[in-house]
């Protein structure tokens, strides 16, 4: 039996509907069920990765490895840049007629800060791709929706969808398995 | 009530005959509040602030030592010339190496698929952070002037200096920082769907902002987790190479130089096994009495306790064969200086040191080729701080006995750590353990969401 939660504050606008799942396996058919009915704004919530949804949810790859590796060229060149600029023109040192770009040397840092950019790149990359921080979310207000943290699995379809329609949306919810649908207010 | 003895249960055919890396029966659920429940709590155990004040009292020693340090100056410590390096090198090659066990077993193990890692990578990070902390503190103060340790790093200075790319030792402060700032950013990524996690069980208002602001609004949104996982294996794999070039660069302060018993190619590769070594060596020293007292044997079972075992027998193979190419390249190098140095720590003054770390390094450690010995945790922990001691002595040995004799007799000499140089090295042993008991107090110890995919619930049943 599915519960319908409906909110009396009615003046702020809809964000979308929130389904409650109580095993991973349910929200996986209910998400694949929701994207062969068409359904593309939407999103699952679940307290640890699934790798299924990727799929399921008809989620594109993400281009941060590109960043990474974006991040990585930047760190070896500009530490690469600094050693020899430094070591050539700014303050060139003469021992005993030795090379002043003597590159070998410049390795072990050049190798150390490619993989600190490439690194910072990674996790503020993952972070401003995600818009995180971001304090409040609509989604927050989904009744029980803390237990995405802990042992629940959610599924939203936003307003911003073209298919969705309030009542047919949360019927096809609850024909999916859904134990609670709810209105979620942005 | 007795259990049956795990080899005494009939196995069907076709099942794994290991210890499971979790004991069964937990949910999704129960897993939550089991490690969410140490942090939440409102009760601390008595025997953390026990510990933590042991710990507390110990980093006074070492604020001591170095207000003592600034005011009189590095004479404080045994390091004069021809050894200038003592007891400060020492503990910083052996902090740091103990950091390298929390990176191996994040990043390497997470790579390689080993799913044990789970239950005890969060606090070998831990364990990693702090270690570096502490293995930082030592050439900084052992500069002298530390106050005027930033001109260490490139910035642009009235005086239009610029540090010497060619050294090791500014590779060091390179490869250093960059672990530091890498360990850190793996660990508090790491952290942020436990943050989101205590958030949301949390009832206190205060634990309920802190850790709402350090999850930064983490919803386990499917994209996130998406871009999550792909920057958590990058940064794994990033942070793979980036540990072995930390050590080798470590090594490098050593080899670069032409010091007998320090110039020579075998240094790099038996550092880096010799760190991993040391790490887990601690891993087992924090963990076997950390499960006991937290009730966590559910989590860190006995697997993980052989499985570290068994690591740290291989890693001290390692470690045994880089110990025999020195001593066959002591002879075979035809250099006298070589043959000296090699027979000095064998036979010379500080022969008792050398021979108490191929016990400790070498010999005990062949005790864990028994099955006996991996699952009986007191064992273990033996073996492991027995570990510990001999990975501190084989850096005393390296750094003192090469310097203490070299090419000029006439400049021979002998070193002993002073009062000072104990108390700064058991000082930041208690700033390594205070720091732990404050993370046990604060975070979760364990990932609480990786192990969410060890639960039987887990597995996603694909209808036929």
């Amino acid at each position: 039996m599915t519960d319908f939660e409906r909110h009396p504050d009615e003046g702020r606008p809809l964000y979308g509907l929130m389904a409650e799942f109580e095993s991973p396996t349910e929200l996986l058919a209910a998400a694949r069920g929701a994207y062969e009915s068409g359904y593309r704004k939407m999103d699952a919530y679940t307290p640890y990765p699934m790798h299924e949804l990727t799929e399921a949810l008809g989620i594109k790859p993400t281009k941060l490895p590109w960043l990474v590796l974006a991040g990585g060229i930047l760190g070896c060149c500009s530490a690469l840049f600094m050693m020899w600029f430094s070591a050539t023109i700014h303050y060139p040192l003469n021992v005993g007629g030795r090379p002043l770009a003597s590159w070998p040397m410049f390795i072990p840092i050049t190798f150390e800060v490619t993989v600190l950019f490439a690194s910072l790149a990674a996790v503020f990359g993952m972070l401003g791709m995600n818009g995180l921080p971001m304090p409040y979310h609509p989604v927050f207000n989904a009744p029980r929706f803390a237990l995405a943290s802990r042992d629940r699995f959610f599924l939203c379809i936003e307003v911003a969808d073209p298919n969705f329609a309030l009542e047919k949306t949360s019927l096809f919810l609850a024909n999916q398995g859904a134990r609670v649908v709810s209105e979620v207010e942005e | 009530m007795k259990k049956p003895k795990p080899d005494l249960v009939p196995i069907p055919p076709g099942q794994d005959r290991r210890v499971p890396v979790i004991e069964p029966g937990y949910t999704f659920a129960s897993v939550t509040d089991k490690i969410g429940q140490i942090v939440l709590t409102r009760r601390t155990p008595v025997f953390w602030f026990f510990g933590f004040g042991i710990s507390f009292l110990l980093m006074m020693a070492l604020l001591a030592s170095i207000g003592m340090l600034l005011f009189r100056g590095v004479g404080i410590w045994g390091v004069n010339i021809p050894i200038g390096w003592g007891f400060a090198i020492i503990n910083f090659v052996w902090w740091i190496g103990i950091g390298h066990a929390g990176t191996l077993i994040s990043a390497i193990l997470l790579l390689l698929r080993q799913e044990w890692r789970t239950s005890i990578n969060r606090f070998a990070e831990a364990m990693t952070l702090f270690a570096v902390a502490c293995a930082g503190l030592f050439p900084v103060l052992h500069m002298g002037r530390p106050w005027l340790a930033y001109w260490l790093l490139p910035y642009p200075n009235t005086m239009a200096l610029w540090p010497q790319w060619r050294s090791p030792l500014v590779w060091d402060v390179f490869a250093v920082s960059t672990y530091a700032t890498v360990s850190a950013l793996f660990w508090y990524v790491g952290l942020i769907p436990d943050f989101a996690t205590l958030r949301d069980r949390a009832r206190r208002k205060g634990f309920q902002i802190v850790y709402g602001m350090l999850s930064l609004g983490w919803r386990g949104s499917a994209q996130h987790w998406h871009r999550y996982e792909t920057a958590y294996l990058l940064l794994a794999g990033l942070a793979t190479p980036l540990v072995i070039s930390v050590h080798t660069v470590v090594s490098f302060d050593f080899t670069v130089a032409i010091t007998p018993g320090w110039h020579s190619t075998i240094f790099p590769p038996y550092f880096v096994a010799g760190a991993i070594y040391a790490g887990f060596a601690m891993v087992l020293t924090l963990s076997i009495p950390l499960r006991k007292l937290y009730g966590l044997e559910d989590f860190i079972t006995l697997r993980h306790l052989q499985n570290m075992g068994k690591i740290m027998l291989a890693t001290g193979l390692i470690v045994g064969y880089g110990y025999m190419v020195e001593a066959f390249m002591g002879w075979y190098s035809g250099s006298p200086g070589e043959l000296y140095v090699t027979l000095n720590r064998m036979l010379g003054p500080y022969a008792k040191a050398y021979w108490a770390l191929i016990l400790c390094n070498i010999v005990t450690p062949q005790t864990l080729w028994f099955r006996k010995v991996r699952s009986t945790p007191w064992i273990l922990f033996l073996v492991a701080m027995v570990v510990n001691v001999g990975m501190w002595l084989e850096r005393f040995v390296i750094v003192v006995t090469s310097l203490h004799r070299d090419f000029l007799p006439s400049s021979w000499g002998m070193y002993h750590g002073t009062f000072w140089d104990w108390a700064t090295f058991i000082g930041t042993i208690g700033l390594f353990l205070s720091l732990l008991f404050l993370f046990l107090r604060f975070l979760p110890m364990i990932s609480i969401f990786e192990m969410r995919t060890l639960v039987p619930e887990a597995e996603v049943r694909e209808e036929p």
